[in-house]
């Protein structure tokens, strides 16, 4: 330890984790020095709601709850927004900042990383392959809402075309939310269904006719090979799928799911494999720092990326308690996801991929209308998962309570 | 009545509808929702609401 009994705890990042382990470690220690550095503004907003905001009519803007100047000032932190890490020195305790044109060298007691996730884009052919946008970040939905607004009418009055590429969970629920913004929607996937990966079949098969309903058309068991401008200019791209279909479509958004950001700390010589991997108490490979949220691969979960929000609370209670002198060691919960599709609400609590067990439908729930409820049980007969949709996701606490973690 | 918003994912609690699934009847205030209530979308405590202006 060479920083001395002044130095900050120094965390990168401005989303959530960032965020709420600076409010927990705050809440448990009121003095200890806290500094946070961004590349963004430092805003505080609800990420979850990017995904659901535009059907809602919520401008970005509306979507901070906390500017980043009053965040600093509740949490009395320092903060360095526009700023850029370009290398850490962990056996100096000590990380380059580039800002304003300028690069400086800032001590830290305790590093903290939460650089977040890029989105995966999958290689697409084709002259119009840079117009595919994806949208994990408020500045990215900033440009998908100008874009989305500035889509003419077209000249027969039906809506503009928006391509989803990518039927899981943001790929739905952006579905959901262009389709009843006014959009036409189609949805490209590779897989049979939508959130394949998350659903028992008949769960799926529900959400799946529950979005045709709102017009959705599906394209599954292909993927997008090209995206071209439009011959015709019935459209302003035209996109060829892997069967040779031709999908005309004015703006293309790729959702196919996140790949943790472990650029800076692999730089920096931690260890990396899908995530910057952390142990039950969060620390990376090297002394005095940490990692959690999306760029992390915990220890805690059998060695899993967790990409939702409720790991990252469960992360940054436990990160803060260690941070503020207490060890604490991170056991995730039961953690279920709510998804936003709001023309079928589902809530997924999803069994740890590695157990062995079989889903079966609560035979009570067999009525369409009424939604349904899927349990996961295990091999010695214990309930470790669950799936409800519709009316029945109103048992979300019953059920929880039911399952084990 | 008054609305709260979840600060982590921005689901929304209004005292006029309550929230019936959860056991927590419309017409209930913010104030009256038990403590151990989470967010049903995003599970953080009940601390973590805030006010919304309507």
């Amino acid at each position: 330890m060479s920083a001395g009994g002044a130095a900050p705890v120094l965390i990168v990042g401005a989303g959530l984790a960032a965020w709420t382990t600076a409010r927990e470690l705050r809440k448990l220690d009121a003095s200890v020095p806290i500094v946070l550095v961004t590349r963004d503004n430092g805003d505080f907003y609800a990420k979850p709601t990017l995904s659901n905001a535009f059907g809602q009519k919520r401008s970005p803007d509306q979507l901070v709850t906390t500017p980043a100047a009053a965040m600093a000032a509740n949490l009395q932190i320092t903060l360095h927004a526009h700023a850029t890490v370009q290398s850490i020195d962990t056996q100096a305790h000590t990380l380059s900042l580039a800002q304003d044109g300028g690069v400086r060298a800032l001590a830290y007691s305790r590093l903290v990383l939460a650089s977040g996730a890029n989105p995966i884009r999958v290689p697409i052919a084709g002259a119009a392959a840079q117009a595919v946008q994806s949208v994990n970040h408020l500045d990215d939905f900033r440009g998908l809402h100008a874009d989305l607004s500035a889509l003419p009418q077209r000249p027969d009055g039906s809506p503009a075309t928006v391509l989803v590429i990518g039927a899981g969970l943001i790929g739905c629920e952006f579905a959901n939310d262009l389709a009843q913004g006014g959009f036409a929607v189609q949805v490209v996937d590779p897989a049979a269904r939508p959130l394949a990966a998350l659903l028992p079949e008949d769960a799926s098969a529900q959400l799946r006719l529950a979005l045709e309903g709102l017009g959705v058309v599906w394209h599954f068991g292909r993927t997008v090979q090209s995206l071209d401008a439009s011959a015709n200019g019935a459209h302003r791209y035209e996109a060829t799928l892997s069967d040779g279909t031709r999908l005309g479509a004015d703006l293309v958004l790729s959702a196919v799911g996140l790949r943790a950001d472990t650029a800076l700390a692999a730089s920096a010589g931690l260890a990396c494999e899908r995530g910057v991997l952390v142990d039950a108490h969060l620390q990376t490979s090297a002394p005095d720092v940490y990692a959690l949220g999306d760029c992390a691969q915990y220890s805690a979960a059998g060695g899993r990326t967790l990409p939702y929000v409720m790991p990252i609370m469960n992360a940054a209670r436990a990160l803060a308690a260690t941070l503020a002198g207490t060890p604490t060691a991170l056991v995730f919960p039961l953690m279920p996801v709510a998804v936003k599709t709001p023309v079928l609400p589902i809530t997924v609590a999803a069994p740890d991929p590695a157990l062995q067990g079989q889903w079966t439908q609560d035979p009570a729930t067999s009525d369409v209308h009424e939604g349904g409820a899927w349990r996961f049980v295990d091999a010695a007969g214990v309930q470790r998962g669950f799936v409800l949709t519709g009316k029945q996701t109103a048992k979300r606490m019953e059920w929880s309570k039911a399952t084990l973690a | 009545m008054k609305t709260y918003m979840c600060i982590v994912c921005g689901f929304v609690y209004d005292e006029t509808l309550g929230r019936p699934e959860d056991g927590i009847a419309s017409g209930t205030l913010w104030a009256d929702v038990p403590n151990d209530w989470a967010c049903p979308d995003c599970g953080v405590a009940k601390a973590d609401f805030e006010v919304v202006q309507v």
